[in-house]
């Protein structure tokens, strides 16, 4: 029963990162893709701990963690870009 | 053991629904302010529900996803206020129905109602 609700939970947020991809394509502004690409990383951090779970493999909430940490970087990165160039 | 496991499986489907409602806020919301409010805070409540959820339906994890749920809450908003602030500086114009850019109103001298 457990195990269903988890799958079921994974396949909503599974759909979230489709959802959010598509403004990734149409956004009319570099800002508005990076937003979109923001809460997709947010939201495949919780798909790769539930993938953590569904396999019982602990290590993948580390990779979860460096994802988080690398997406946090990419987007300060991009933001300064956007603000005053390289 | 089996009740957590079910409580932790109801939280995560309540925070895939939020995340779902966040990625539906990012497409729908006019300009790109609205999209960042809805990007940032939906999917940040979002997270922290379906990575608790899992963190219950296996207590041994749960110190290292309490740990990404504390990274999350301390670099979500951090991201998206470096982003507004990308944004404005860019020059993106608000969306129709807003009243007030308080920013602009900073950066132009004005004293008062920004509070």
């Amino acid at each position: 029963m457990a195990n269903q609700l988890f799958y079921i939970a994974t396949a909503i947020a599974l759909l979230a990162v489709v959802v959010a991809f598509l403004r990734l394509l149409k956004g009319p502004d570099p800002t508005d893709r990076v937003v979109a690409l923001d809460g997709m990383t947010i939201t495949s951090i919780s798909i790769i701990t539930a993938a953590a779970f569904f396999l019982g493999r602990v290590i993948y909430i580390d990779v979860a963690m460096v994802y988080a940490l690398v997406s946090f970087l990419g987007v300060v990165a991009i933001a300064r870009f956007i603000e005053r160039g390289l | 053991m089996q009740d957590l496991e079910l409580i932790g499986g109801l939280l995560s489907v309540v925070g895939a629904v939020f995340l779902l409602l966040a990625a539906i806020g990012i497409i729908r919301m006019p300009d790109v302010y609205n999209r960042m409010q809805a990007g940032t805070k939906a999917t940040t409540l979002g997270s922290i529900l379906f990575l608790l959820g899992i963190g219950l339906a296996n207590p041994d994890w749960l110190g290292k996803i309490l740990l990404l749920v504390l990274f999350i809450v301390f670099t979500n908003p951090i991201s998206s206020h470096v982003l507004a602030r990308a944004a404005h500086h860019r020059g993106i114009p608000l969306a129709e129905g807003s009243v007030r850019d308080c920013l602009s109103d900073d950066e132009a001298g004005e004293e008062g109602g920004c509070e």
